[in-house]
């Protein structure tokens, strides 16, 4: 199962993946009208920078993701043969409890929709639309068990800080 | 992309093809590995004034909504866009500055390639200058170079040539503060206000946007135009071809590329040299065969017929033929991407202007003294390359098509009301009587954003077809010419019946060919003067009339659409719209709410037929604001 990867040695911090996660989850998914829309759209994934290094941040889809955990109204569920934490906003209360208890910071409150953001690997299309506006690459979209040991330095990626 | 996507002429596919098999990358190429392109730049809103920055505008509302220093998106992408219409003006400016200098040189004996050639307009030119014409042609060239010169350092008054618009116009200008004062100084302006920290009122910055816009318009394009005319002689109608079919297999092509006429008209002399041809056969070729590409080609085509090898998405692809033994730039729309595609093939790159370079090109400066000799020595470095042509790389394709050019507000007074009496009243009298639906100006560029020569060709039949008398400049009018628009005999082909009883009667194309892209401000000229002639109204705004730029990519036609639409001109500009989206206020101001200020207006529409009828029903609003007859032939 295809999993996001970041090589953030790579990361301008142009903010494309912002810009194309907005646009993708947006109801034109055309940049040019999704900034009309009504209610606008935002992205799921946010630059976060810290020591000089700029970190692409979005939901990892843990394994022992404690936003299930903490999910009161039970609108979270980990999918095991997807391999990602599915959200059923027609349940979902607003409580804000998953934004507080996600150790990356992964998860926003949309105020205006009460409804949290977070990323669903762009679950209608080939590949998350993320990977495909990154201009560096710095992006990767991958199968989990084809990353090799060594390939990403310790200590560059978020997930193994 | 699909080659039929890349482009309709079929002369472009061909290459493409080639170039596909041949592993070389053109624009279509590098456009692909752009995308998705940077959505803050697409929207306008990033800043890169000052280096508290850069700074971007969050367009979904949620992250920053101002910059380090305070600017919002409205600031931040009126500002962005001011700074492109000055670089446009600045570049069409300085052309006609370097023509400008070129009159003076001649006028005192330095410049001995050129001459006057066109005596009548240095007479009517001097006289707009208040210079006394009964003196030698020198000492009139002399007095209106100094003058013409004076213009670009001007600080104070307005510039002369924008007496040329009618009265109203002037007056709307004055009232609004946008009457250009001198030309160099409105470029300076415009960027000092966009510098840190100065304005921040974003219509206060599309206002002086539309003055350094004018200064181009009314100044240095017009410059440009109406001193080449002076200098290299004004263009009469001609015929001539047009596409890459033009470069020959036996002969030394030379294609000129760019946007100065003033080296590639002596090219034009030196590639009919008896020596350089004696030596060109005594290397092997039949001949000197040269062509142009851009607002270059467009320049020796009015003048000499020259032929069109293309238009700017075809630049690579002449050089990729394989059969183009120089390639001489001089400024402007050279794509750096050309010294690499002439590496793939014997093909010579020659840089010419002290302002164009690329680093390892040969670069053999051009210089007004000794014009000719720079010229005839840059073709014998083209027919000295003729044994380097690898013969089995070569492939023409075999598409050419014949054109007339060489249209201008002279000439269509001479046309309508003969020599002797040129009018522009048949021209009104047309549109009065309802013949013609109206007029329309149809310029601007391509971009490998939108099917190349598509939108050009889809709106200008349209228009045609509706009894709208197309005028082109340009890679517009290139790509039209490519598919036939620009022959008398497509009036009966595409044209609807009142254009096309017009067209027979007076022998012209349907879509008239006016030049190159300073050459805009003929179009400006030209419709002061159907105001002069009474019927249609007292200013420009009141003509039955609009703009379009389907395909554009450069500032230059920002700025173009910028003194147009500031001169009452609505004006539509496809392809993407200007990156101002990101601010709403802005956008308004451009599509809205200019009207109510300068009565012209922009328009963004990325869809030809839907332009075409935008334009029909705006020269139908006019005509009935007019109150004009109904339409002849509905």
């Amino acid at each position: 199962m295809k999993q996001l990867y970041y090589d953030v040695k790579k990361c301008l911090g142009c903010k494309s993946c912002e810009i194309a996660c907005a646009v993708a989850h947006s109801i034109s998914e055309e940049l040019f009208k999704a900034i009309k829309e009504e209610i606008l759209s935002l992205p799921r994934k946010k630059i976060i920078s810290s020591k000089d290094k700029n970190y692409p941040v979005s939901c990892r889809h843990c394994k022992d993701p404690k936003c299930v955990d903490a999910c009161m109204a039970a609108a979270l569920v980990y999918d095991k043969e997807k391999g990602m934490v599915l959200h059923d906003e027609s349940r979902c209360v607003g409580c804000w409890m998953c934004v507080m208890v996600c150790p990356y910071g992964a998860i926003r409150p949309n105020i205006k929709t009460r409804i949290p953001i977070r990323c669903d690997k762009c679950k209608d299309k080939d590949e998350p639309s993320c990977v495909k506006a990154c201009p560096t690459g710095a992006i990767i979209w991958q199968e989990e068990t084809a990353m090799q040991p060594g390939t990403v330095p310790e200590g560059d990626c978020p997930a193994t800080r | 992309m699909s080659i039929e996507k890349k482009s309709i002429d079929l002369a472009t596919q061909e290459v493409l093809k080639k170039a596909q098999d041949e592993n070389i990358k053109t624009a279509w190429d590098r456009l692909e590995l752009q995308e998705p392109q940077c959505g803050f730049g697409q929207l306008g809103l990033c800043c890169t004034v000052c280096d508290m920055g850069p700074c971007r505008i969050d367009p979904f509302g949620e992250g920053a909504q101002a910059g380090v220093c305070g600017a919002n998106a409205d600031t931040i992408a009126a500002r962005n866009l001011a700074r492109k219409i000055a670089v446009g003006a600045s570049a069409h400016s300085d052309h006609g500055r370097d023509v400008a200098y070129t009159l003076s040189l001649l006028s005192e004996g330095h410049a001995h390639d050129y001459e006057i050639m066109d005596i009548e307009k240095l007479k009517t030119l001097a006289q707009e200058f208040g210079i006394d014409t009964n003196k030698t042609k020198e000492q009139i060239a002399k007095e209106l170079s100094k003058k013409l010169l004076e213009e670009f350092g001007k600080q104070e008054g307005e510039l002369v040539f924008t007496k040329r618009a009618p009265k109203k116009r002037q007056a709307i200008w004055k009232k609004l503060g946008i009457t250009p004062r001198g030309i160099d100084r409105e470029v300076v302006e415009l960027l000092h206000t966009t510098t840190m920290g100065v304005d921040n009122d974003y219509k206060n910055i599309i206002n002086n946007g539309m003055r350094c816009a004018l200064s181009d318009g009314w100044g240095g394009s017009m410059v440009a135009t109406d001193v080449q005319d002076i200098i290299l002689g004004a263009p009469e109608p001609i015929r001539g071809k047009v596409n890459l079919g033009v470069l020959k297999e036996n002969y030394v092509n030379i294609v000129v590329h760019g946007h100065e006429p003033v080296l590639s008209e002596m090219a034009v002399k030196a590639s009919q040299d008896p020596e350089l041809i004696k030596l060109a056969k005594a290397k092997g070729a039949e001949g000197i065969n040269l062509a142009g590409i851009c607002c270059t080609a467009n320049e020796v085509l009015m003048r000499h017929g020259v032929p069109v090898a293309g238009n700017f998405l075809q630049q690579e692809l002449a050089i990729i033929t394989g059969a183009v033994e120089v390639m001489m730039v001089d400024v402007q729309c050279i794509m750096p991407a050309l010294q690499e595609v002439a590496a793939c093939f014997h093909t010579k790159l020659i840089t010419t202007n002290p302002k164009a370079r690329f680093p390892g090109v040969t670069h053999i400066e051009f210089e007004s003294k000794k014009a000719y000799e720079v010229a005839k020595q840059i073709i014998k470095l083209g027919i000295e390359n003729f044994s380097n042509r690898n013969k089995e790389r070569v492939n023409i394709p075999k598409y050419e098509m014949d054109l007339v050019a060489g249209f201008t507000k002279e000439v269509v007074f001479q046309i309508l009301g003969g020599k002797y009496r040129s009018t522009y009243k048949p021209l009104n009298e047309a549109i009065i009587s309802g013949r013609l639906r109206g007029l329309a100006g149809v310029v601007g560029c391509n971009n490998p954003k939108q099917t190349h020569d598509y939108f050009h060709t889809t709106l200008v039949k349209e228009l045609i077809k509706n009894d709208v008398l197309v005028l082109q400049t340009g890679c517009s009018a290139i790509a039209c010419a490519k598919q036939g628009l620009l022959i008398p005999e497509a009036a009966k082909e595409y044209a609807g019946k009142g254009l096309q009883e017009i067209c027979e009667a007076v022998g012209i194309p349907p879509v008239l060919h006016l030049g190159s892209c300073v050459d805009n401000s003929r179009i400006l000229t030209a419709a002061s003067h159907i105001i002069e002639e009474g019927g249609l109204g007292e200013d420009l705004s009141d003509i039955p009339a609009a703009g379009c730029a389907p395909e554009w990519m450069s500032e230059k036609a920002i700025t173009i659409g910028f003194y147009f639409v500031a001169s009452g001109v609505y004006t539509i500009f496809g392809a993407s719209p200007f990156a101002t989206l990101g601010s709403k206020d802005l956008t308004d101001y451009l599509t809205k709410g200019l009207a109510e200020t300068v009565g012209g207006r922009f328009e963004f529409c990325d869809d030809p037929i839907k332009m075409a009828q935008l334009m029909i029903e705006h020269i139908d609003k006019k005509r009935k604001a007019l109150n004009l007859r109904p339409r002849m032939y509905q």
